[in-house]
């Protein structure tokens, strides 16, 4: 095995790499053409591309975004936000509010994008300071916004779901006239952009890693576990802000009871898919944004196969039992005993040891 | 004589990805036997025992258990398998649940399942806390007692479980000398019982006051099993190292100049008190000064330089860094001003077990570069190479987790982080914890070579003779106060016992 293969195999990315693959070879026998994109003109009259993969990559986006707040909450608070489809849904009626209460312009829409974050922002700071500093269990203190967020989204607009319309909502949500690619897309790839270039050109990495592996180490190096705890929280304030106004656009208006409903319990799995422990410490935010692709060409797959939209749940269920399984230490040690076993010959003979 | 025999491990093997940690390593431990195991750090003692106790399956190699009617070929999977065979390991760290009561550690996952009755429960562990002379309550919380305490429970657990075989992982390192001897008390009595005891240490002199035999390894390889008694000092280290030990005597510990009234100490604190030591103390070193402070386990003397360094809740106190005001309320500020800070537990406050050796050994000198200025890849593998060649710190490679490296090596990753910041004022809580013994010599080698250098140093150490021999001046501690000071002449190991028993210290 060469070196950089090797360095791989023990990556958290193998896993959710490997179940992606596993997907697409599946569907590509099932059906040769599943991945096959073409392009068709939308009732916009835009031409576009369209196929099973775009709606996979499209599908997918709101969930990814959110996981990446997820993950970094995850791995410095040991545990999940399970409010963040309910600030979505806030995010999304606030979104909606300052719209209806303007000319729907590109200023309009990014002072009203702006304002929805600064609303989840501060809902997500308090379930940040709920964690952080009064130490209570990230689920039990995200479970207050969990359960009163949609009521709060529902006053925002005064108990109705208005719509909102216009082009350029539509091309945000859907298409920019003259670019194939739907838009949550571009958004979404942006949005993985501007994180790489955050962990590369800041510690957030390191330091979130430390303080979710060893928060009294983390307070002697000079870390404060309190402020990366809070910043966890903000930045997926931000991730879960711009997934509720993605999904405003993409549908026209706002229900504050369905908009990304049970998706907080899609993002979790998400991030476990993806190689980070729920019980926090390292992490892998490319990990999780896969894993969002890959629960989302489950569901196409399965409804491609026709499967009654009653019974995908409980199809994907099993799947994701299957995936967390394979990733499971047990499993994992079973393998490589196994490879052990059978390729006794090659391992561990005379590597000399790195030493003094 | 083959009958004696109680466990025979032949021709082990064992490699994780990088390393050999056992290549035909043989073993035999006798019944009523304390059978010592040493080498240097990173010699593969530990792994042995979790080979033996299934923790880490073996590659190769053979384990005989005599059960009854002799010796019988093994196979264990796990250390429950291994309990029930009667095998049981005391480790340095404790592995009971602080948070249940002495009776239910004594008793939880032990084979039948059946309805548990608790007053029966608490009759029997009082009857074994008593028939061992330990001083714990059946209902006590177990972390409320002391380290030595808790370690005793995990021992009386393993009696209790009739077991053959105890094995204890460098269990004495966080003890001070009476909690010893106590250690030592219970396991002559073990083993007139016809325990076999397997000891792992780096104390030399723990290792002859106890052990009837001893199985030297080096990088993994055995050097050869030697009966105690006939075995010099000087023989046994060299066989360990592989080399002669260095004369410790030719250390020759700085002359302090210091003391003279114009020479500006580099760190004042007047009234300094913290939540965890709110007996406000005065405390200074001068440039280039090792002082240490002493005491017994829990008189303060870790507390205090834990205020030192912000480490606990600052209550009260004016501190001065090179003679200029300044505020130290949290770990970093300290950092800022040139202090670095080696915790005395390195588990719990010093390693990022997930984290590779190399993120380990940066982060210290990261987090006061500034969150928004991390180092490219490639200066931080030029600092981790250097410290790992400066140190030789025993790692597959530089990426290794640090929770995969042996004890002692966890240790030197955390003292190089500190090293790598280039601190003007060092302090060091127990840094030759779990070293060997080579080691730990090059440890105070190089306290005395970076105080050449300028650097202050406080250092505390449980071996007296470690801080005689570095230190100028110590501050003696008693019931979380100071009691009073040594330097030059007056520094013996009987003035500080004096000290800190409170009598009067004779002059001279
Ligand atoms: N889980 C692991 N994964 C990879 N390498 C390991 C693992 N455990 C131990 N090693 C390696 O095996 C070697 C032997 O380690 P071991 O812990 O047995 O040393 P030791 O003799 O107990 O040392 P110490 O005195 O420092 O405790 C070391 O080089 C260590 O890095
Ligand atoms: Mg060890």
């Amino acid at each position: 095995m060469g070196n950089g293969l090797k360095k791989f195999t023990r990556s958290q990315l193998v896993i959710p790499l490997f179940s992606l693959l596993l997907l697409v070879v599946f569907n590509l026998i099932r059906d040769v053409e599943f991945f096959s994109v073409s392009i068709v003109t939308n009732n916009q009259g835009n031409r576009v591309l369209s196929g099973n993969l775009i709606s996979i990559l499209n599908g997918a986006s709101a969930v990814a975004i959110i996981s990446i707040g997820m993950t970094l909450i995850t791995s410095s608070c040991k545990g999940q936000d399970i409010s963040v489809a309910a600030v979505a849904a806030i995010a999304g009626s606030v979104f909606v509010s300052v719209l209806r209460s303007n000319e729907i312009t590109v200023p309009v829409i990014i002072l009203a994008f702006l304002f929805s974050c600064l609303v989840t922002v501060l809902f997500s700071t308090f379930n940040g300071i709920l964690v952080a500093i009064f130490k209570i269990q990230p689920m039990i203190a995200t479970l207050i916004l969990f359960s009163a967020g949609r009521s709060i989204a529902y006053w925002i607009n005064g108990g109705a779901t208005p719509t909102v319309s216009s082009p350029l909502l539509s091309s945000i949500g859907g298409f920019i006239p003259g670019i194939p690619i739907p838009s949550p897309i571009i958004i979404m790839v942006m949005f993985l952009i501007l994180i790489s270039l955050v962990l590369r050109f800041t510690n957030l990495g390191l330091y979130t890693q430390v303080v979710g592996i060893n928060e009294e180490t983390a307070h002697l190096n000079g870390i404060n576990p309190i402020l990366i705890k809070l910043i966890a929280f903000m930045i997926s304030g931000i991730c879960v802000a711009t997934a509720g106004c993605i999904t405003v656009c993409r549908i026209g208006l706002i229900n504050h009871e369905t908009l990304l409903l049970d998706a907080e319990m899609d993002v979790i799995l998400t991030v476990a898919i993806g190689g980070t422990a729920l019980s926090g410490g390292k992490f892998n935010l490319y990990g999780s944004v896969i894993g969002a692709y890959i629960i989302q060409a489950l569901t196409v797959t399965l409804y491609a196969m026709k499967v009654p939209s009653a019974a995908v749940k409980a199809y994907k269920a099993i799947v994701i039992i299957v995936i967390v399984m394979i990733s499971s230490p047990v499993v994992k040690e079973f393998a490589i005993n196994l490879y052990k076993k059978l390729f006794k010959k090659q391992v561990g003979t005379n590597i000399p040891m790195k030493a003094s | 004589m083959q009958n004696n025999v109680v466990l025979s491990m032949r021709n082990i093997n064992k490699s994780f990805p990088g390393v050999r940690a056992l290549q035909n390593v043989d073993f035999t431990l006798r019944k009523g036997e304390i059978h010592a195991l040493m080498g240097e750090n990173g010699a593969g003692k530990s792994t042995l025992i979790k080979v033996l106790t299934g923790v880490y399956p073996k590659d190769s190699g053979q384990i005989f258990l005599n059960l009854n009617s002799g010796l019988k070929e093994i196979n264990v999977r796990s250390p429950y398998e291994a309990q029930n065979l009667g095998i049981s390991t005391v480790y340095q760290e404790i592995t009971l649940c602080p948070n249940l009561t002495v009776a239910e550690n004594m008793f939880i996952g032990r084979g039948n399942y059946s309805l548990v009755n608790w007053r029966s429960m608490k009759k029997k562990t009082a009857e074994i806390l008593k028939k061992l002379n330990i001083p714990a309550r059946a209902t006590q919380q177990l972390g409320t007692c002391s380290i030595a305490v808790q370690q005793m429970v995990a021992i009386a657990r393993a009696v209790d479980m009739d077991c053959k075989v105890l094995i204890f992982d460098e269990p004495t390192s966080s003890l001070d000398e009476q909690e010893v001897e106590k250690l030592f008390s219970l396991m002559r009595e073990l083993k007139s019982r016809g325990v076999g005891i397997i000891f792992i240490t780096h104390f030399l002199d723990q290792m002859y006051e106890i052990s009837d035999m001893v199985t030297v390894l080096r990088n993994g390889e055995l050097i050869g099993e030697y009966e105690v008694k006939d075995l010099p000092r000087v023989q046994l280290i060299s066989m360990m190292m592989g080399k002669d030990l260095e004369d410790v005597s030719t250390l020759q510990k700085r002359k302090i100049s210091d003391e003279k009234s114009d020479v500006l100490p580099i760190y004042e604190a007047v009234g300094l008190s913290s939540t965890n030591c709110p007996n406000a103390f005065d405390f200074k070193i001068s440039k280039g000064e090792v002082n240490g402070f002493t005491g017994l386990l829990g008189s303060g003397r870790s507390e205090s330089v834990r205020a030192v360094f912000a480490a606990d809740k600052i209550t009260d106190g004016r501190i001065k860094i090179n003679g200029a005001d300044v505020k130290i309320k949290k770990p970093k500020d300290a950092m800022m001003h040139g202090i670095g800070y080696l915790p005395e537990d390195r588990k719990r406050d010093g390693i990022v077990e997930d984290l590779s050796v190399r993120e380990n050994i940066i982060l210290a000198l990261q987090v006061m570069k500034g969150f928004f200025r991390p180092f490219s890849r490639a200066e931080a593998e030029a600092f981790a190479d250097e410290y790992i060649k400066l140190l030789g710190i025993k790692t597959a490679s530089m990426d290794t987790p640090i929770k995969s490296l042996s004890g002692g090596n966890q240790q030197k990753v955390i003292l190089a982080r500190w090293l790598l910041t280039n601190p003007q004022y060092l302090i060091l809580d127990e840094p030759t914890r779990g070293i060997d013994v080579g080691t730990k010599v090059e440890i105070q080698k190089l306290i005395l070579k970076l105080a050449e250098d300028g650097v202050s140093i406080t250092f505390i150490s449980s071996e007296i003779e470690e801080m005689l021999r570095t230190c100028s001046r110590l501050i003696v501690m008693r019931d979380r106060k100071v009691v009073g000071q040594l330097k030059g002449e007056d520094m013996t190991q009987d003035n500080i016992m004096h000290m800190i028993a409170g009598e009067a210290v004779q002059n001279g």
